[in-house]
């Protein structure tokens, strides 16, 4: 690092002294790499921030852990509340889960790395959904693609995509470089995408928004979109489904559903009173053809996996799968993973539906999902979710083809032991 | 020799040596996460025209990542197995590509030089170009005479 780098920066005394090493070697280390990649990002100076969510967390190799094991090594302390993004093994039960022990042993070693540096064990990507969620208007520093998509656009907080392993310097420092939708302007919508013709038979279905969501992010890439004509009343889980969907195809951080997310109470503020750079339209065609690229196995196939919970169900969303699930039984052979946070579980065991689901035939799994940990059995051909994250990634990560149905459909098929779709108003 | 060309390029993650490597050049993105295995160096995105290619000891021209948070994990962790590519040069400024790079010249004091050109400039750089980048962002670019095979210099 030149010497001079620093200058390039403005830095106040509290972070020219962390930068010195005053608040110890780890806190130094983190300012540094913030300090180095600021004018990457166009920023002058750096902005506090009042939290911060932690994607680095899951194992991808021994240079992430060393780098975790350093910080907390030496001596690494968060200098705001931080949340900890899924891990790469279920913290409890692991082993009859199947994960590879020296696999969990590097998984659990990086978590505990975290846990030390004074994260919360919330293990969950959907912070959002707990007590760590912010504020409108909070400057964060949130990791994670779906996260950060709703933390800017549902509730109006600010950060922007954080990757592995900036997100930890910015809570070891509670520091950002002041750029991008951390600021005004770059928040404001700059394409207008214009939902027509469709009927309130769609809006109204839990399948409706991952397919918008992925139809969206497609369409738009890192643009911030300005969606008008959503005549309907999405729940935080739909929007959290299209947020994720929207985070998987594109590279979507934030966007605006007017008179629906908190900075578009109209069209008009939604683009600051600027004209739209671009206008799309979207019709039903549209969303059924982005429906119909989630799936590449026939109906009727023989089905291997159903996996539920990307991201993680809320309590909402587990009791509504029971509801399904009570009094059935998964066919023989189909793997059901419903995968959730630590602190839904426990709720769920307490209230009697864990049972529900268990009896089912379905495994529960907290702190972590099937993308970032060995859950599915190999071989697994074909597997169905209700989630666009799970249908687009199945495919590489896991080496099944993918189903993408609605929570219903994917319980019906889970029995039936093939896929069931009911197309309803997806039907032509 | 064949034929030698300079091209200036803007130094956003700095090098503490001259790097030299045989150019792998397209104008689609790449997303590092889910498109690179750190531990062979291979290109594995089956959508991607590199798919299949080594980016070990190679000199990356294109226009810029894509996707995930987790990228910068990926190049560290290429850069920690060896296997990373010599330079990377892009069209658009790519802060998670820079931010795995400068993360490996914070714990492993091996940074991946990484520098932005303009997109005519990156249109001329072809495949198998013998490329050293400079520390003060000079790109040299060296095309062999007709017949001369693709050699890995660094």
């Amino acid at each position: 690092m030149p010497a001079d780098l620093a200058t390039t920066v403005r830095l106040t005394g509290d972070e020219r002294a962390m930068l010195a090493g005053d608040a110890g070697e780890a806190t130094r280390l983190a300012m540094r790499i913030l300090v180095r990649l600021a004018p990457v990002y166009g920023a002058t100076e750096l902005l506090p921030v009042t939290r911060a969510h932690i994607d680095g967390c899951i194992y991808e190799g021994d240079a992430g852990l060393e780098f975790a094991e350093r910080l907390a090594d030496h001596g690494g302390a968060v200098r705001v509340p931080t949340s900890l993004n899924v891990v790469s093994l279920d913290r409890v039960r692991w082993q009859a889960l199947g994960t590879p022990p020296a696999y969990a042993a590097k998984a659990e070693r990086l978590a505990k790395a975290y846990l030390q540096m004074g994260c919360a064990p919330t293990f969950t990507c959907t912070p959002y959904q707990t007590a760590a969620a912010p504020s409108f208007g909070e400057q964060i520093a949130w990791s994670k693609s779906n996260a950060v998509a709703y933390a800017n656009a549902v509730i109006g907080a600010r950060t922007n995509r954080y990757g592995d392993y900036l997100d930890i310097s910015c809570a070891l420092t509670g520091r950002v470089p002041a750029a991008g939708l951390h600021l005004d302007e770059p928040r404001l919508g700059t394409v207008l995408v214009r939902l027509v013709g469709v009927p309130t038979t769609l809006t109204e279905r839990d399948d409706f928004y991952p397919v918008l969501g992925y139809l969206l992010g497609g369409l738009v890439d890192d643009e911030v979109s300005v969606v008008e004509g959503l005549n309907a009343a999405p729940t935080s889980d739909n929007l959290k489904a299209l947020a994720a969907a929207a985070a998987t195809s594109g590279s979507v951080a934030h966007f605006h559903l007017v008179g629906i997310t908190p900075e578009a109470p109209t069209l008009a503020a939604a683009f600051g009173g600027r004209q739209p750079v671009r206008t799309l339209t979207i019709g039903p065609g549209d969303l059924r053809r982005a429906r119909a690229s989630l799936t590449t196995v026939a109906a009727g196939a023989p089905l291997d996996v159903v996996a539920l919970g990307s991201p993680h169900c809320s309590l909402a969303e587990c009791r509504a799968i029971a509801a399904l699930a009570a009094g059935r039984r998964a066919a023989t052979g189909v793997e059901v993973f419903v995968t959730t946070s630590r602190a839904v579980w426990e709720l769920l065991d307490r209230s009697g539906d864990l049972a529900i689901l268990t009896t089912f035939g379905a495994v529960v799994t907290a702190d972590t999902c099937i993308v970032v940990s060995p859950l599915v059995r190999p071989g697994a051909r074909s597997l169905m979710t209700n989630s666009a994250k799970y249908a687009h990634y199945a495919p590489g990560i896991v080496g099944a083809r993918a189903i993408f149905g609605s929570t219903a459909d994917c319980i019906a098929s889970a029995v039936a032991g093939r896929v069931k779709i009911e197309d309803g108003p997806w039907g032509n | 020799m064949g034929e030698l060309r300079l091209i200036r390029g803007r130094v956003v993650v700095a090098s503490d040596a001259v790097v030299r490597g045989t150019a792998l050049v397209t104008d689609v993105a790449l997303s590092l996460w889910g498109g690179l295995d750190p531990h062979t160096g291979e290109v594995i995105d089956r959508h991607h025209p590199w798919s299949g290619q080594l980016v070990t000891g190679r000199v990356l021209v294109l226009p810029h990542g894509r996707g995930s948070c987790s990228a910068s994990g990926v190049l560290l962790e290429a850069i920690r197995a060896g296997m990373a590519p010599v330079a990377i040069v892009t069209t658009r400024v790519d802060p998670i590509v820079a931010l795995g790079s400068i993360l490996g010249d914070e714990l492993y004091g091996m940074p991946v030089p990484v520098l932005v050109v303009d997109q005519t400039d990156a249109a001329g750089i072809a495949p198998g170009d013998r490329i050293t980048v400079s520390l003060d962002g000079t790109i040299s670019v060296e095309r062999e005479s007709e017949g001369v095979g693709d050699r890995v210099d660094a």
